[in-house]
């Protein structure tokens, strides 16, 4: 049985490589992807955490993390949607309107 | 043969996790945001084996169903509704390029030396606890007056599914109903956003085939007015 620091160790690398796509892509799409990975890392964690407590509230905080996780790819993707009406790009270096 | 029994646990998990650390490394590289689409689908797809493994069963079939199911589609038909081959082609290399790779490896330094200290490292402690186990009341006879029923709590072993039902349904009940009013907001929000309408701007920046599109729509209605 893998132990719960095996599993930490492999939601912390996901977790970076999503940090680093969010970072370095400048495509729209992919940083949503990227935020969708990160989530999924902390589910992991959460899952870990859950069997190794012997506590289901865990696995109950991961359905509310993938029910956020829903809800916030579907207003990211309709705005993406709508900028890409209005500019006709996705990369995020080119919508600057709010710089400071 | 008991060794390699005893060690599957293990073994799956080492080729697994392999895998969707490879394939989420594959997301963030590729170019096309299709692959990086279907790459993604390859990470969920790996992360709902490992909940498989440490008894979250539930949460892997919805995993499956809600990730793989429902938001991949999403950002397939997404991909597929922005015309990714017109746009130019994105600069793989910017000034963020290190500084995101000196974050990431921070990042994971940091988790690594929280883990590393050695308070996680031992297998399942409370592996005789069950995890399962919910309490239910169930009426049984009164103890003195035969004629009389009443009630009592029982410890009972549910199943992985189950017993998330009754933490949900009776001790998370308040959550689980603002989760279902967060849900019919983000639809409310994310069709007023995504409804498609011609304001001034839109018609300095639309790209030409909509133009095209609006003006066949015109033609059209013209068309039917007139006869």
């Amino acid at each position: 049985m893998p132990s719960t620091a095996q599993y930490l160790m492999l939601s912390a690398t996901l977790f970076a490589i999503g940090i680093v796509g969010v970072i370095i892509r400048r495509n729209m799409i992919t940083v949503l992807m990227s935020i969708e990975l990160m989530l999924n890392a902390v589910n992991i964690n959460l899952v870990a955490f859950s069997h190794r407590l012997a506590d289901l509230q865990g696995q109950v905080f991961t359905i509310f993390v993938i029910t956020v996780a829903a809800g916030e790819a579907a207003v990211g993707l309709a705005i993406m949607i709508q900028l890409y009406r209005l500019r006709s790009t996705v990369n995020v270096d080119e919508v600057k309107t709010l710089h400071g | 043969m008991d060794a390699i029994a005893s060690n599957a646990p293990l073994v799956v998990f080492i080729v697994i996790g392999t895998i969707a650390v490879a394939a989420s490394f594959l997301v963030v590289m590729m170019r096309n945001p299709v692959h990086s689409a279907l790459f993604l689908l390859l990470t969920f797809l790996c992360v709902a084996v490992l909940f498989v493994i440490k008894a979250a069963e539930f949460v892997a079939a919805v995993q499956v169903l809600v990730y793989a199911g429902g938001i991949m589609v999403l950002f397939l038909f997404v991909v597929m509704l922005i015309n990714v081959r017109h746009l130019p082609d994105e600069k793989m290399t910017t000034s963020y390029t290190l500084g995101g790779i000196g974050v990431g490896v921070a990042i994971f330094v940091l988790f690594f030396a929280v883990v590393r200290t050695g308070a996680y490292h031992d297998e399942a402690p409370n592996a005789a606890k069950k995890l399962t186990t919910v309490r239910e009341q169930v009426l049984t006879q009164h103890p003195t007056d035969p004629n009389k029923l009443v009630r009592k709590w029982r410890a009972k072993d549910n199943r992985n599914a189950e017993a998330i039902g009754m933490a949900l349904y009776r001790d998370y009940l308040v959550p689980f109903e603002v989760a279902s009013l967060f849900l019919l907001v983000a639809m409310i929000g994310a069709i007023v956003i995504g409804k498609r309408e011609l304001s001034a701007l839109e018609e300095e920046t639309a790209p030409d085939y909509m133009l095209e599109r609006v003006e066949t729509e015109k033609e059209v209605k013209d068309l039917v007015n007139a006869n």
